[in-house]
């Protein structure tokens, strides 16, 4: 990463007060228009002039994106509400603890007090490479630098990979796409809902982007529904410092266990490929299932299948497995193995 | 050279007071110009909200006004605007924690604000929180009563988070805390000696708060 210690280049700044001034913003300036929501990200970019931008639509001044407001029995949170919103908010811990934890795990405190919601599903891959201004695939050239024989890949992909390696590096993300949220998606045209597990796209969609987001496309909101309030959740992310890394995995799963059995499940794996990946064949194989050791194995063995390791990341199956396993029956039914 | 002659007089008979009060108008023109520009790309731009530069900003209780750049973080109007140099530059990159300052209370790392995005905030540096007299915050005297610190570089940032930290849990534990500071780095490893020093800052606080 180049270090420069001065001033970003220049930009022209504007902090719109209404979403719809920030639409009416996005459609002039198109794709010169960069939106800012806490900046965590997008400062990397601009100080290191990896990437530059001739307009800036901040969104700090627009207040109907903050803020957590009870919706259709379940919640919906501002785009631009902080993690540490989120993670103090008492209803998101007492029904939707899993959010909470996903959240907290993300980078630092001074991080998580500006840090948005919206902002860390939005993110772009930390692949070094391609924040380092390498000419990769997802910078619109035609190679992988993560990918070649000499690379340092240790944090990059093993499922799900087509050209480009990197991965999804959002703590939330696993988390929502678990409680089967939905983002609200806002243009000058009107506005639209997707999935959480829709809302982000894998290389093979498109290779410059994390997201569905298209120019003059604004994430407003995200909806959780009730669905899954007060289910059994499980959320672990694995990283090598405790603060500020990004997950080498995380998993976040939603359960709701009768009589011992698994009736309903919903788990998801982050930093495994380019998107959240949610396991569905591991839902199928263990609903109905005993919550137990067995199943756990069952599910993990399940969720690996196709995982393909590059030349340092190979440790990511046997972890991605054993997260699985610990999401299923839980820490005190399984031993690492 | 009498024309250099005449301006040396001129600006040696200025008081400080004139030279700020012509600061202060200046900038009050400049505001109401740009409510009147001619131009209509111009007018578009500030209906929709285009930043102006001169800004006011509230730093360590008085109200500074100042002109800022778009791209300019907070860090560096405190630094090299306003001359607040104890908040330091050692990443750049909000990893590293030295840059630490209260936006409204909150810890956030200064060196990735926009200053923009701060005006009628209420933003604290480590200058501001001594009281005008000189009597230490107690959070500063924790770090003189346990010597707290190395070469003292983080010192500002890890003051500034505990304050922070203290405003939303005033009685932590050790634990607590350290997970609340955990935004800070020190070069030094001297995280032990920190820690015992901002939990002496707690307990400084607690007892001035009772008091």
């Amino acid at each position: 990463m180049a270090i420069v210690r001065d001033i970003m280049p220049a930009f022209e700044l504007f902090q719109p007060a209404t979403i719809q001034d920030a639409l009416g913003l996005l459609d002039r300036y198109g794709r010169d228009a960069w939106v800012l929501a806490g900046g965590l990200d997008s400062f990397d970019w601009l100080k290191d002039r990896v990437k530059r931008t001739k307009v800036v639509v901040d969104l700090s001044q627009i207040k109907e994106l903050t803020g957590i407001r009870e919706a259709g029995g379940g919640l919906e949170i501002g785009a631009m509400t902080t993690l540490t919103e989120v993670v103090r908010h008492p209803v998101v811990k007492a029904k939707y603890s899993i959010l909470s934890e996903g959240a907290e795990s993300a980078a630092s405190p001074q991080i998580r007090n500006q840090g948005t919601l919206g902002g860390n599903v939005s993110q772009d891959a930390r692949c070094w490479y391609y924040r380092g201004g390498w000419k990769c695939y997802r910078a619109g050239g035609n190679i992988c630098f993560a990918d070649t024989p000499t690379a340092i890949n240790r944090e990059h992909a093993i499922l799900g990979a087509d050209r480009c390696v990197a991965v999804n590096p959002s703590d939330s993300a696993p988390a929502l796409i678990a409680l089967d949220a939905q983002m609200v998606i806002r243009n000058s045209k009107g506005e639209r809902t997707v999935n959480a597990e829709d809302y982000f796209v894998g290389p093979e969609i498109d290779i410059t982007r994390m997201t569905v987001l298209k120019p003059g496309d604004l994430l407003t909101a995200i909806r959780i529904p009730a669905t899954w309030a007060g289910a059994q959740f499980y959320f672990e992310k694995i990283r090598d410092r405790p603060v500020w890394d990004f997950p080498l995995l995380n998993v976040a799963s939603a359960m709701v266990v009768s009589g011992g059995n698994i009736e309903r499940i919903r788990i998801v794996v982050n930093a495994a490929a380019a998107r959240p990946l949610r396991l569905t064949a591991v839902e199928n194989a263990v609903r109905g299932k005993p919550r137990n050791a067995a199943t756990g194995e069952l599910g993990g063995k399940i969720a690996i299948e196709g995982a393909e390791p590059l030349r340092y990341n190979g440790y990511k199956i046997p972890l991605m497995r054993n997260l699985v396993k610990r999401a299923i029956s839980g820490v005190e039914e399984t031993k690492w193995t | 050279m009498p024309n250099t002659n005449n301006t040396e007089d001129t600006a040696k008979g200025l008081s400080r007071r004139d030279v700020i009060k012509g600061v202060i108008a200046g900038g009050a023109v400049s505001s109401s110009a740009y409510l009147f520009r001619s131009s209509v790309v111009q007018a578009q731009q500030s209906a929709a909200g285009s930043a102006e530069r001169l800004v006011t900003l509230t730093v360590n209780g008085q109200q500074r006004r100042v002109d800022v750049m778009k791209q300019e973080t907070l860090l560096t109007t405190l630094r090299y605007k306003l001359g607040l140099t104890g908040s330091k530059m050692g990443c750049d990159r909000s990893e590293c924690g030295a840059c630490t300052v209260l936006v409204d209370d909150v810890p956030h790392y200064s060196c990735s604000v926009l200053t923009h995005t701060v005006r009628g905030k209420n933003i604290v540096s480590i200058e501001g929180l001594a009281s005008p007299a000189g009597k230490l915050h107690p959070v500063q005297q924790g770090v003189m009563d346990e010597h707290g610190f190395q070469c003292a570089f983080c010192l500002p940032g890890f003051v500034m988070a505990t304050v922070g930290f203290l405003k939303v849990n005033p009685n932590p534990t050790r634990a607590q805390l350290a997970h609340g500071i955990s935004g800070n780095l020190c070069r030094c490893q001297d995280y032990d000696k920190i820690l015992t020093a901002m939990m002496r800052g707690a307990e400084n606080s607690r007892k001035a708060t009772h008091a």
